[in-house]
């Protein structure tokens, strides 16, 4: 199975007057890994459907390789796809949701019973292949729908939001094994999520979606590290970063009566000022009140009142501060991230 | 005692209700049926045990009526149920205002009053030039004359599609969309959706609709009273319950034989009842409700 490359361009769906998604263009690598991530309708869903066929878009192309595949039937453009709650069929035993699409293409007994088997001991649910779906646990019905969809052994994995019916526990196991199987096979796939954690660790590089429009995409540190606008800043990160709204000025941003000098002398006008909290210190120079103090076990969450803002600021355990006094910010200065009045990141 | 008191106060209403007029029939018609009661002897009856059910199996006219009655509910249960699900899955996969619409429309029929829409159904049934269908069809008949069956049978479908029509539409907007969209990833056509995953999620449905239609249209005989009579001639389309009806309510010589009527409707609750469990059977009931066997991994 050799995975193919995905190409969209100016995709873009209006359902009515909503524009679902807009002029979207981005490239899918071979055999990589792109988790489209976002807020709940942002596109990210839509894009997928799109991908998979279900959704008709209203303009743009969508290309797997050098085939043009936007005005295909699902069933032609060879994707499998794990959906949110599985889609199992309730009256088939997990046998016969795995075997489904080789019936379908009328594939031999023989090969379909080898076939089922091979990925069903692969996945871990080989002893449960008799049963119905609503008698076997979620993270079995999570494995017979990876199984259902790999057995056609599809060019392009498509999976939405395919861990979050799962408890936390099995959520990370989950997490891993696809990670493994996706990389064994090769394939080609796009994994829809909300959840950042599960989309900095399973995915090769991540689509940030914000408003039916792509905001970034990027490999896990380069989103992290050089996040291309506020959104994206805001969004990825936990806890979030810092932003402080305020001018720049002959090298200084300055906020109120606050003013801090920024290594591009050249910014003028509005902008921001970002700061993750694990980039705060609080042996700095700028004074803030501490408001609330979150012990975290390794480290400590505390947030100070800066002038009209909260500003958190991951603290070690023993430079825990006390409740109601005054400490001195600080930050590390090769880490501050501006951007423009549009919210664009202009520097570093 | 005073434990189950409140119970006792909550049931007595619907026992009543059921006592009063399921039960109380019930055993009425049973008693009835083992008396000759008739006009004549109304005041006297007298018990005479199995005497109408003896007369009931010397009747030269009864296998007649008996396969019409087969006739009447196997056929237009057919066209029931198959039209509701054709009707079903077509305003479905239309968009939902027009499905809506369709629907409403093909329910009107059943908030006619009977005797209305069967006079439409005669006037339609006309030689030509009055009656639609000779019109249509080019050739001047009287279909009732001609055709009894068909027209009772559709007569009859086309009112009670509408049944089976609602109840599998809901059946299908219940299934989630995302099946569907699971079906078309996995290379199914609209035919093979239908066919391999709509047509299992409805089963239950389809066994409800069916069981209850055949149990409504044994004893329904309305549309066959009014278009036909039983006729035309000697018994050409009466019904089991159109028979009973005119034993023990209606006959030609006025002397209505109550007690042979009672024989007949109890006839057809046995009838009733050995057909839904035949259904449950074929469509094994016990796994439709069987209990999940969960394992938590």
């Amino acid at each position: 199975m050799k995975g193919i490359s995905v190409r969209l361009e100016g995709l873009t769906k209006h359902f009515g007057k909503v524009v679902a998604l807009q002029a979207l263009d981005l490239d899918i690598r071979a055999g990589e890994m792109v988790a489209f991530l976002g807020p709940s309708g942002c596109g990210k869903t839509t894009t997928l459907l799109m991908i998979a066929g279900i959704y008709q878009s209203t303009a743009g192309q969508i290309y797997f390789n050098e085939r043009r595949v936007d005005h295909l039937h699902p069933r032609d453009r060879d994707v499998g796809m794990v959906f949110q709650s599985y889609a199992l069929y309730p009256h088939l035993i997990l046998f016969e949701n795995i075997a489904f699409p080789l019936r379908l293409k009328r594939t031999p007994q023989a090969e379909i019973e080898q076939k089922v088997r091979q990925a069903a001991d692969l996945l871990g649910i080989g002893h449960v292949l008799d049963r119905r779906p609503a008698q076997v646990s979620g993270g079995q019905q999570q494995r017979a729908a990876l199984a259902r969809a790999l057995i056609k052994e599809p060019q392009v994995l498509l999976l939405d939001e395919p861990l979050s019916n799962l408890d936390a526990q099995i959520r990370l196991q989950a997490r891993g094994e696809i990670r493994r199987l996706q990389q064994q096979i090769g394939v080609t796939s796009i994994l829809v999520t909300h959840d950042q954690a599960e989309a900095l660790a399973m995915a090769d590089r991540i689509a940030v979606f914000s408003m039916g429009k792509l905001q970034q995409l990027a490999t896990t540190d380069d989103l992290y590290l050089r996040p291309a606008n506020v959104f994206v800043a805001r969004f990825v990160g936990h806890p979030p970063m810092n932003l402080l709204e305020g001018g720049f000025e002959n090298g200084h941003f300055t906020m109120g009566t606050l003013s801090i000098p920024v290594p591009s002398g050249h910014l003028k006008g509005g902008g921001s000022l970002g700061i993750r909290p694990e980039d705060a210190t609080l042996d700095g120079e700028v004074p803030a009140r501490v408001v609330v103090i979150e012990p975290l076990g390794r480290e400590t969450l505390v947030t100070l009142r800066l002038g009209e803002m909260d500003f958190k600021v991951l603290a070690d355990q023993a430079a825990r501060p006390t409740l109601g006094t005054e400490v001195r910010l600080g930050y590390r200065r090769d880490r501050v991230h501006l951007f423009d009045q549009a919210g664009k990141r202009v520097a570093p | 005692m005073r434990r189950y008191s409140a119970p006792l106060v909550f049931l007595l209403p619907a026992t009543l209700l059921i006592v009063l007029f399921f039960v109380a029939p019930a055993v009425t018609t049973l008693y009835l049926s083992l008396t000759d009661i008739s006009t004549i002897t109304f005041r006297h009856p007298s018990w005479i045990g199995l005497g109408n059910y003896y007369s009931l199996l010397r009747d030269p006219f009864i296998g007649r009526i008996l396969l019409n009655t087969a006739h009447y509910v196997g056929f237009t249960l057919l066209f029931n149920v198959g039209m509701g699900l054709l009707l079903a899955l077509l305003t479905s996969s239309v968009r939902e205002r027009y499905g809506n619409q369709i629907r409403a429309v093909w329910l009107l029929p059943r908030i006619l009053p009977p005797v209305v829409y069967v006079l439409i159904w005669q006037g339609l049934s006309r030689e030509a030039p009055y009656g639609l269908i000779s019109d249509l069809l080019g050739t001047s008949r009287n279909w009732i004359t001609a055709q009894p069956w068909n027209v009772i049978v559709l007569a009859n479908g086309l009112v009670g599609a509408s049944f089976g029509m609602l109840l599998f539409t809901s059946a299908i907007r219940a299934i989630p969309q995302d099946l569907f969209f699971a079906a078309a990833v996995d290379g199914a056509t609209t035919g093979q959706t239908v066919r391999r995953v709509v047509l299992p999620l409805l089963r239950w449905p389809i066994l409800f609709v069916t069981a209850y239609q055949t149990l409504s249209l044994l004893t329904s005989f309305e549309y066959i009273l009014l278009l036909t009579n039983g006729g035309p001639g000697f018994y050409t389309t009466t019904v089991w319950s159109l028979h009973a009806y005119q034993s023990a309510l209606s006959n030609y010589f006025g002397n209505v034989q109550f007690g042979l009527g009672a024989a007949m409707a109890a006839v057809l609750v046995v009838i009733g009842i050995a057909v839904s469990l035949f259904y449950l059977r074929i469509f094994n009931f016990r796994a439709l409700v069987g209990e999940p066997k969960v394992e938590i991994n």
